[in-house]
């Protein structure tokens, strides 16, 4: 009697052992794999050359230098400064909208510099670096709206972007650090 | 009323099982898309600095990665505790990125190679000095597009 039933019930393929496998795979695929996460600071280094470039040559108005020592204290334009204002500064740097003397003459000729020790916290270099990178986003965002109504993000066409960075060109020039603090 | 209850008694006894194979592949299709396969065992602590201006790096095929920390407590033994590389699985010197950039190359297309990124896995307390070898060694090998890679911070 039980068995007859049970003949009438399975008329389709068992498929039980079907999970147990999609177990198996889905514990080897947690196991071996991680979630990614990886997002940073995108940064377009300079090729390589033997000689300096030289900054001499330039208005020392257009320069923006920034100097990181070893104790991850902040030299900006020959005064202390601390990261919190760096934004800031660059961005009037930059933009210059009173057309003050000791500022850049166009954003165009706006030069940043950037120098630190060999000693330097790893954390503060990326710091000051994401500081001056976000003026210059700030800056991007600010005359996209002016000029398209939209913010600057990757959804905005590449060609306005370029328009948008033309504007705005991102010089961050970086000397070869000194080397006082090296542990 | 009773009608219903005799009915029920009498057929399948235990729950069909039969959707949750498809589940389970569910599952399994969603680790498979947003994970990557692990490809080096970290022998270095690493805990990247946090930061605002972030961008996503997209096609993971173009991205070589390149570690710099202080090494594990049990590897501290042979290896000490001054920041070191990593380059795949093993500690390396700068020396070693020419090759380690060419062993990657080779594996993606030609056409994409232009776009190849190096990232920079940094821990936050680790001094600038190895980083800045390792900076001018990348850009005396030509390999000029560079992710410091960065937590989004929370504020």
């Amino acid at each position: 009697m039980a068995r007859s039933s049970r003949s009438r019930m399975s008329n389709e393929i068992n498929a039980g052992s079907m999970a147990d496998i999609a177990f198996l795979l889905l514990i080897f695929f947690l196991v071996t794999t991680q979630i990614v996460e990886d997002k940073g600071i995108r940064v377009a280094l300079p090729p390589w050359s033997e000689e300096e470039p030289d900054i001499t040559k330039l208005k020392t108005r257009n320069v923006f230098s920034v100097l990181v020592n070893a104790q991850n204290q902040l030299l900006v334009r020959g005064e202390i400064a601390s990261i919190d204002q760096l934004r800031e500064r660059a961005k009037e740097f930059i933009a210059n909208p009173t057309k003050r003397e000791d500022l850049s003459e166009s954003p165009k000729k706006a030069i940043i510099s950037l120098k630190n020790d060999r000693g330097t916290n790893y954390k503060t270099y990326l710091s000051v670096y994401n500081e001056l990178k976000a003026a210059y986003n700030e800056l991007w965002n600010e005359e996209s709206l002016r000029m398209y109504g939209k913010p600057y993000s990757d959804e905005l066409p590449l060609s306005m972007r370029k328009a948008v960075r033309e504007k705005f060109p991102l010089v961050l020039s970086e000397a070869e650090p000194t080397a006082f603090g090296e542990e | 009323m009773s009608k219903f209850q005799k009915k029920r008694g009498k057929s399948s006894p235990a729950i069909s099982t039969a959707s949750l194979p498809d589940i389970i592949f569910m599952l399994l299709f969603f680790f498979m898309v947003v994970t990557v396969l692990r490809d080096s065992e970290l022998k270095l602590k690493i805990v990247t600095p946090q930061a605002t201006e972030l961008t996503k790096l997209e096609e993971k095929s173009l991205v070589n990665y390149l570690y710099i920390g202080r090494p594990l407590e049990r590897f501290q033994e042979e290896y000490g505790t001054a920041p070191r590389l990593q380059l795949n699985d093993k500690f390396s010197t700068v020396n070693d990125i020419p090759v380690f950039l060419e062993q990657h190359k080779v594996k993606v297309p030609e056409k994409k190679r232009s776009r190849i990124t190096s990232s920079l896995k940094v821990d936050g307390e680790v001094t600038m000095g190895i980083v800045q070898d390792v900076k001018t060694k990348l850009r005396k090998s030509g390999q000029l597009i560079v992710n410091y890679s960065a937590k989004q911070k929370s504020d």
